[in-house]
């Protein structure tokens, strides 16, 4: 059973384009990645899932339930990272994170103390005067503390410094690793890779791509540079050749189809290197933003 | 209702209840103080006011009222308790879902395993719960300083206990509207101007209204539905007024429960 399932999910507001037709499902105990830049729809669809808005048309199910039909007691086991994290006025630390707890039908306490303390969270400071990185701290203890069998993080790295970054993924690792289930919103592709299984891409609203990262670096692209004396770049220009370049006597392409076509091609002519990579995530990323 | 939200929102207005009710108590504390002094030129007074122009005795609620009364003079007090009371209560409802968009913090209570019934319940309650203790307030400053400056002047308790139970429907005729407004408009920046609008535009349909004779403006007023001046002079509430004010109360709390259970909340830009 998919543990989140979105299936045609349309949200406009007005006539500003929110998401449209977004369909995925997310399987139990994955960490799903869903990238895209600013304003491409990320926290649209989480703020779906958690119905802090409606769809328009489609729906949207957790555990196989409606998200907004049983969307409190889903909740229930739900844990969420808002992008930006801002809190009640004037409210301690350990206020603000007890009062979180007191929504969930479970004794919290213990938890919350043992995130706190991977956190390095001072708990008697008053959350108005903490500093962003710190104010996300509040916001990772706060969405992790009740135990939800799924995680909803939405772009939850920024303002955090690289030393608690690693810490935050270890942490979000652990879950995992315990059977929780991770939707993973970011723009930052290098956090993607290192997290996720699967990746959502979404473009303008629509889903580009879903795809496993392995899958989508092995069996897409290649990134070719191929050097030697008085080479033509225009030789390479043929069907599955993309972001050609030429400089300084090494041309860069890459290349997308029967491998060994590309490899009959490059042997026709005289070479003094030939290198043939996996492109990164970002590099695909940015042709599908093309 | 839960129990938690309750807390923490009552616990928010706390300090604001505090301001207001300090404020709405030396109101009347300085209104009534002076009664005694006053009460024995009141024959001077009443003469003076009978002979301002009737626009602005009616403005002022002051049309056939005696000063030398005690409740004569308090009702005039009392009409400015109800201004306080009317922007306190404004401001508690324009602020009281506006204030989580504004903050951002509705992603926060959203996300919790809680409906949004529920949350709206919880935080009107804990308004509600709040505006009483001003509420109480009032009752406990005006019995006890009318006792300490009335002197040896009596007044009938029936008309001043009348008066001081119209405040809770007053109260909740300010939250709910305020609330409902709240909920009609995209997004609220600053509560301020909204409650000043509210509380300040109704008191002047009510005292404006009444110049022009029969209004039909002034009869959306709660001020007018609770004149205090009709209040002490009839000992009894002008019922159809009243019904008015109850029902503004009941279409704005149902359309507030429809709008809020299927509002869009904005999202942080």
């Amino acid at each position: 059973m998919s543990i989140i399932e979105a299936s045609h999910l349309t949200k406009t507001y007005g006539k500003a384009r929110g998401i449209i037709d977004v369909s995925f499902q997310v399987a139990e105990g994955e960490i799903f990645g869903f990238i895209g830049p600013n304003g491409a729809g990320k926290s649209t669809t989480i703020r779906l899932f958690l119905s802090l808005i409606y769809p328009t048309s489609g729906s949207a199910t957790i555990f196989g339930k409606d998200c907004i039909k049983y969307g409190p007691e889903l909740r229930q086991e739900i844990g969420y990272l808002p992008s930006d994290v801002f809190y009640y006025e004037g409210m301690k630390v350990i206020d603000l994170l007890t009062y979180s707890a007191s929504f969930y039908n479970r004794d919290c306490t213990k938890r919350l103390h043992e995130l706190a303390g991977i956190m390095e969270l001072d708990l008697h400071r008053r959350i108005d005067d903490l500093s962003y990185g710190n104010k996300k701290k509040v916001g990772i203890v706060q969405g992790l503390l009740h135990q939800p069998k799924l995680l909803f993080l939405d772009e939850p790295t920024a303002g955090l410094d690289p030393l608690m970054q690693r810490k935050f993924f270890q942490l979000i690792r652990q879950e995992n690793q315990r059977g929780v289930t991770v939707f993973f919103s970011s723009h930052i592709l290098g956090e993607v890779q290192r997290l996720c299984s699967r990746v959502g891409i979404i473009k303008e609203g629509r889903i580009a791509e879903i795809a496993d990262i392995l899958t989508l670096q092995q069996n897409n692209y290649k990134r070719i540079s191929v050097a030697g004396d008085n080479l033509d770049p225009a030789y390479f220009d043929m069907p599955g050749v993309s972001n050609l370049e030429h400089n300084n006597g090494t041309v860069h392409f890459f290349y997308k189809g029967d491998i060994n076509t590309i490899m009959r091609k490059i042997g026709g002519i005289t070479l003094s290197d030939v290198t043939i990579e996996e492109p990164t995530l970002e590099e695909i990323f940015m042709h599908y933003y093309e | 209702m839960s129990v938690n939200i309750f807390k923490q929102e009552f616990r928010m207005h706390l300090r604001s209840v505090i301001t207001w009710s300090v404020a709405v108590a030396a109101l009347i504390f300085v209104y009534t103080s002076v009664f005694s002094s006053m009460a024995q030129d009141a024959a001077l007074l009443n003469e003076a006011i009978s002979r301002f122009p009737e626009e602005l005795r009616m403005a002022f609620g002051m049309n056939g009222l005696d000063l030398s009364t005690v409740l004569g003079f308090y009702s005039f007090a009392f009409l400015f308790t109800q201004i306080c009371l009317a922007i306190q209560a404004a401001n508690y409802g324009f602020s009281l879902v506006s204030i989580e968009e504004r903050e951002w913090t509705a992603d926060f209570l959203l996300a919790k395993p809680v409906g949004r019934a529920q949350i709206l319940t919880s935080k009107l309650l804990a308004a509600l719960s709040s505006l009483t203790l001003t509420n109480i307030v009032v009752w406990i400053s005006s019995f006890s300083f009318i006792s300490l400056f009335r002197g040896d002047r009596a007044y009938e308790t029936k008309p001043l206990l009348l008066l001081l139970l119209s405040i809770v429907v007053f109260q909740l005729f300010f939250l709910t509207v305020g609330l409902v407004i709240s909920l009609l408009v995209k997004r609220i920046r600053n509560v301020t101007p909204y409650s000043m609008a509210l509380a300040f535009g109704m008191y002047v349909l009510s005292a404006f209204g009444s110049m022009l004779g029969e209004s039909v403006w002034e009869k959306i007023s709660p001020f007018k539905h609770f004149d205090p001046n009709y209040i002490i002079q009839h000992t009894a509430y002008d019922l159809p007024l009243v019904m008015i004010s109850v029902s503004a109360i009941i279409i704005s709390l149902v359309g507030s429960y429809v709008l809020y259970i299927r509002r869009n909340i904005p999202a942080v830009v």
